[in-house]
C-alpha cells in the first residue's frame, strides 16, 4: 500500500470516528460509542504498525515516506502544503499516540459507561486523536501548529467535560488561557523563523542549518528557538506555564491519562526534538532549556510530595517527568528525551489508567487519605501499576531506569550539562521516588480507611486489559534504549536500538568519551538513593504513620509552603491575572464608557440637535413653506442683480 | 404712437412697475391671509402679473413668444384653480371653515 494512502487512512479513521459520534452526542449508549471510538483509534495503530514496517524495511538515511495533500497556503514565499510525513521521530510518536490512544479509548469505554454524555466524550476523544497527528506528522511547523491549536482545544473540551460543575469548566478555561500564551510564543517563533530563513519547512530548515552560526543572545536563531521554547513550556507544562496541568485533572481520567500524561504535554518536546538541528546551534536558548526543565523537574516533585489527591499526585508527577525531558533535550540528549517520552507515555498512561480504575471503584473518591489497603480488592489493578511504579522510581531493569539514567548521565557528561544539572535531576529522581511510594502506600497498602459505605472491586476487563498491556510495556519498554555502558556487560551486547534508529534524523551532543566508571558510578547512586526515598515512604506511610506529620512540623513553615504549592497560583493571581482584570476594569471606565462612547454621545447629540432644529422648519404649514419659497426667491434674484 | 402714450408717457417700465406691485400683493394675499379662496386669489394675481410682464416683453421685444406662454399660463391657472378650489371645498365639507390651517390636517 502507498504512503499516501496509509496516512490519509491513518489521519481520516480517527476524523471518521469523530465525525459518526459527533452527531450523536446524545447518546447513552457508551458500549456502541466506545466500540466506533476505538475501532477508529485501532485502525490507526494499524496503520502506523504497517509505515513502521515500511519504514523499517528501508535503508537507515531513507526512512521517509511523505504524503502531499494539497497546497494549503500559496501566499508569495509562503507555500504551505498539507504535507505529511512519516520518519524516524514521528514514527515512534504515532505508535505511541495511536498505541496508547487505542487502549486508553478502550478503557473509557468501562470508565465512561455511567456517563449521560459518553458519545460525546468519544468524539472529543477522537477529534484530539486525529488533532495529535496531525501536530507529529506535519511536515512544516504550521501544520504542527494547526495539530497544536487543534489538541488545545480538545483538551480544554475534555477538561470542562463536566462542565455543569463550575469548578471544572473553569480548569478547562485556565488550561486554554495557559495555552494562549505558549501558544503565542510558539507564533512569533514561527513569524521569526519564516522572516530570517523565508521556509517554515522541517526539511529545510534543518537544510539550512550547516550555513548558519549563532553567537549571541539576541540572533534570529536563539530568538526563535527561545520563542518556540515558551510554545513548548505552554503546551508541555513547564515552569512558569505548567499551572494549568494539576488542574487539567479536573476532566475524565482516561483523559489525564491520554492528553495530560501520554500524548499532547509531550508535544513541546517532540518540537524540540523535531528541530534539534536547529537547537544545537542556539546553545543559550539549549541552556535556558535544560535549566528550565531541571528546575520544573525539582519543583513539582516537591509539590507532588505533599498532595493528597492522588491524581493531582500524578500530575505534578508529570510536570516534573516533562521537566526530565527538556533537561534532555537541553543538554542535547535528543533521543533520551524521545526515549523518555516513549516510557513515561507508557507508565504514567498506567498510572493514570490505574488511579481511574481506583477512583471507578471508590465512587469518584481521589483523596488518598480515605483509601488504603485497595492491593487486596483490586489485584490486577495493584499489579499493574506496582510495576508502573517501579518504572517510574527508575528500579533496573524497567523501563524508566534506562531512560532516566540516560538523561542524568547525559545532564552530567555532555558539553552543555554540568554536575549541578545532574544534582538536580537526581534530587528530583529521589523526590520521585519518595512520592510515588507515598502514593502507592496510601493507596494500595496498609489497612483500608475507606468507609464501609463503599465497596471497591476490580474493574471489568475492558479497563483492566489496557492496564496489563500498559503494565507489560512499562517492563519490557526500556529494553530498546539500552545505554551502551549497561549493554557492554549484558549478555548478547544489546544495542542501543532506539539511538540507531533516531541517529539520521537528530543531531545529539558529542559526548566524547565520559569515564565508564564514573558513569557506573552515577548510576548505581542514583537506583540507591531512590531505593532509600522509596523506603523512607514506605516506613512513613506504612510502618510508622506518625512520622510524616512529625517530619512535616519539624520542617516548620517549609512543608506549609510547598504544600500550597508555593503559593504560585496565588502569585499569578496577585501580580498578574488580578492586576490585568483591575486594569481592564479601568480601561474599560475610564477609555470605554467615559471617552470613546462619550465621544460617541456627542456626535449623536449634534446630529440630534440639528434634527430638532430642521424638524421645526418642516411644520406642515402651507403659508410657512410659501414665504421659504418667497425668501428663496428673494436671495436668487438679489444674487441675479448683484451677479450683473 | 397711439395718443395716450403720447398724452401720458407710459412706458415698458411702467407696465413692469405695475407687474411687481400686481405680484407682490398677490405673495403677501397668499403669505398673510389664512382664508383659502383668498390665497388663490392672491395665487391668480401673481400668475397674472407675471402674464403682463410676459407680454410687454414680448412688445418690446417683438417676438411671439410671450404670448404664447401668457396662453400657457392661463392654461395652468385654470387648471390650478380647479384643483385648489375642489381642496377648498373638502376642507369646508370637513371643517366647516376656510381656515388654510387645516390644510396639513387633510394628509392621511
Amino acid at each position: 500500500m502507498s504512503a499516501q494512502f496509509l496516512i490519509g487512512l491513518l489521519l481520516a479513521s480517527p476524523l471518521v470516528g469523530f465525525l459518526i459520534n459527533g452527531p450523536r452526542f446524545r447518546s447513552k449508549n457508551a458500549v456502541l460509542a466506545g466500540t466506533i471510538a476505538t475501532s477508529a483509534a485501532g485502525v490507526s495503530f494499524i496503520c502506523s504498525l504497517v509505515l513502521f514496517a515500511q519504514l523499517l524495511g528501508l535503508a537507515p538515511d531513507q526512512r521517509s515516506l511523505e504524503a502531499l495533500f494539497f497546497t494549503w497556503i500559496p501566499v508569495g514565499a509562503l507555500k504551505v502544503q498539507a504535507g505529511f510525513v512519516v520518519d524516524q521521530i514521528s514514527a515512534i510518536m504515532i505508535l505511541i499516540i495511536t498505541g496508547v490512544g487505542t487502549l486508553i479509548h478502550l478503557f473509557s469505554i468501562g470508565y465512561m459507561s455511567h456517563d449521560e454524555r459518553p458519545a460525546k466524550y468519544f468524539a472529543y476523544l477522537n477529534l484530539f486523536l486525529f488533532n495529535m497527528l496531525i501536530l507529529v506528522l506535519g511536515d512544516n511547523l504550521l501544520m504542527t501548529f494547526v495539530g497544536w491549536e487543534g489538541v488545545g482545544l480538545c483538551s480544554y473540551l475534555l477538561i470542562g467535560f463536566w462542565f455543569t460543575d463550575a469548578q471544572k469548566a473553569a480548569a478547562g478555561m485556565k488550561a486554554f488561557i495557559v495555552n494562549r500564551i505558549g501558544d503565542a510564543g510558539f507564533l512569533i517563533g514561527l513569524f521569526l523563523l519564516f522572516f530570517s530563513f523565508g521556509t517554515l519547512d522541517y526539511s529545510e530548515l534543518s537544510a539550512l542549518v550547516p550555513q548558519l552560526a549563532e553567537t549571541s543572545w539576541l540572533g534570529p536563531i536563539t530568538l526563535a528557538c527561545l520563542f518556540l521554547f515558551i510554545g513548548a513550556t505552554g503546551k508541555s507544562a513547564q515552569i512558569p506555564l505548567y499551572v494549568w496541568l494539576p488542574d487539567a485533572m479536573a476532566g475524565p481520567t482516561p483523559v489525564s491519562a491520554l492528553i495530560h500524561a501520554a500524548t499532547m504535554v509531550t508535544a513541546g518536546v517532540y518540537l524540540i526534538v523535531r528541530m534539534s538541528a536547529l537547537f544545537m546551534i542556539a546553545p543559550y536558548a539549549m541552556e535556558v532549556i535544560a535549566w528550565t526543565g531541571a528546575l520544573t523537574a525539582l519543583f513539582a516533585a516537591t509539590i507532588g510530595m505533599t498532595q493528597w489527591d492522588i491524581k493531582k499526585i500524578l500530575a505534578y508527577s508529570t510536570v516534573s517527568q516533562l521537566g526530565f525531558m527538556f533537561l534532555a533535550v537541553g543538554v542535547g540528549a535528543f533521543h533520551a528525551a524521545m526515549f523518555h517520552l516513549m516510557t513515561h507515555a507508557f507508565f504514567k498512561a498506567l498510572m493514570f489508567l490505574g488511579s481511574g480504575s481506583v477512583i471507578h471503584s471508590m465512587n469518584e473518591e481521589q483523596d488518598v487519605r480515605k483509601m488504603g489497603g485497595l492491593a487486596k480488592v483490586m489485584p490486577i489493578t495493584h499489579l499493574t501499576f506496582f510495576l508502573g511504579w517501579l518504572a517510574i522510581i527508575g528500579m533496573p531493569p524497567f523501563a524508566g531506569f534506562f531512560s532516566k539514567d540516560e538523561i542524568l548521565a547525559y545532564a552530567f557528561f555532555s558539553p552543555q550539562g554540568s554536575p549541578f544539572l545532574w544534582a538536580i535531576g537526581a534530587l528530583a529522581a529521589v523526590f520521585t521516588a519518595f512520592y510515588m511510594t507515598r502514593l502507592m502506600a496510601l493507596t494500595f497498602w496498609g489497612k483500608p480507611r475507606y468507609g464501609s459505605e463503599v465497596h471497591p472491586h476490580e474493574s471489568p476487563l475492558t479497563m483492566t486489559i489496557p492496564l496489563m498491556v500498559l503494565g507489560f510495556l512499562s517492563v519490557v519498554g526500556g529494553w530498546i534504549g539500552i545505554p551502551h555502558v549497561i549493554g557492554a556487560v549484558l549478555p548478547g551486547h544489546p544495542e542501543n536500538h532506539l539511538l540507531n534508529w533516531l541517529k539520521p534524523m537528530i543531531t545529539n551532543a558529542d559526548l566524547g568519551h565520559p569515564s565508564v566508571l564514573i558513569e557506573w558510578g552515577l548510576m548505581g547512586f542514583a537506583v540507591a538513593l531512590a531505593g532509600i526515598a522509596a523506603y523512607v515512604a514506605y516506613d512513613f506511610y506504612v510502618s510508622h504513620k506518625d512520622r510524616p506529620a512529625k517530619f512535616a512540623q519539624s520542617l516548620g513553615p517549609v512543608h506549609g509552603v510547598v504544600e500550597n504549592k508555593y503559593y504560585v497560583d496565588e502569585g499569578y493571581f496577585a501580580f498578574i491575572v488580578n492586576p490585568l482584570i483591575e486594569g481592564s476594569k479601568a480601561l474599560w471606565l475610564y477609555v470605554d464608557v467615559n471617552f470613546i462612547d462619550k465621544i460617541t454621545y456627542l456626535a449623536t447629540d449634534l446630529a440630534q440637535g440639528l434634527a430638532d432644529f430642521v424638524k421645526t422648519l418642516q411644520n406642515g404649514k402651507t403659508q410657512q413653506y410659501a414665504l421659504y419659497m418667497t425668501l428663496g426667491l428673494v436671495v436668487v434674484i438679489t444674487y441675479a442683480l448683484m451677479g450683473s | 404712437m397711439l395718443v395716450a402714450d403720447r398724452l401720458l408717457h407710459i412706458t415698458a417700465e411702467h407696465y413692469l412697475a405695475l407687474s411687481a406691485i400686481l405680484f407682490s400683493f398677490g405673495m403677501v394675499a397668499v403669505m398673510m391671509r389664512r382664508n383659502v379662496i383668498v390665497m388663490l386669489m392672491g395665487i391668480e394675481l401673481m400668475l397674472n402679473a407675471v402674464n403682463l410682464s410676459f407680454i410687454v416683453f414680448a412688445r418690446e421685444l417683438g417676438s411671439l413668444d410671450g404670448q404664447i406662454m401668457v396662453f400657457f399660463v392661463m392654461t395652468i391657472a385654470a387648471a390650478e384653480a380647479g384643483v385648489g378650489l375642489a381642496l377648498a371645498v373638502a376642507i369646508y365639507k370637513k371643517f366647516k371653515e376656510l381656515n388654510i390651517r387645516y390644510f396639513e390636517k387633510l394628509k392621511g
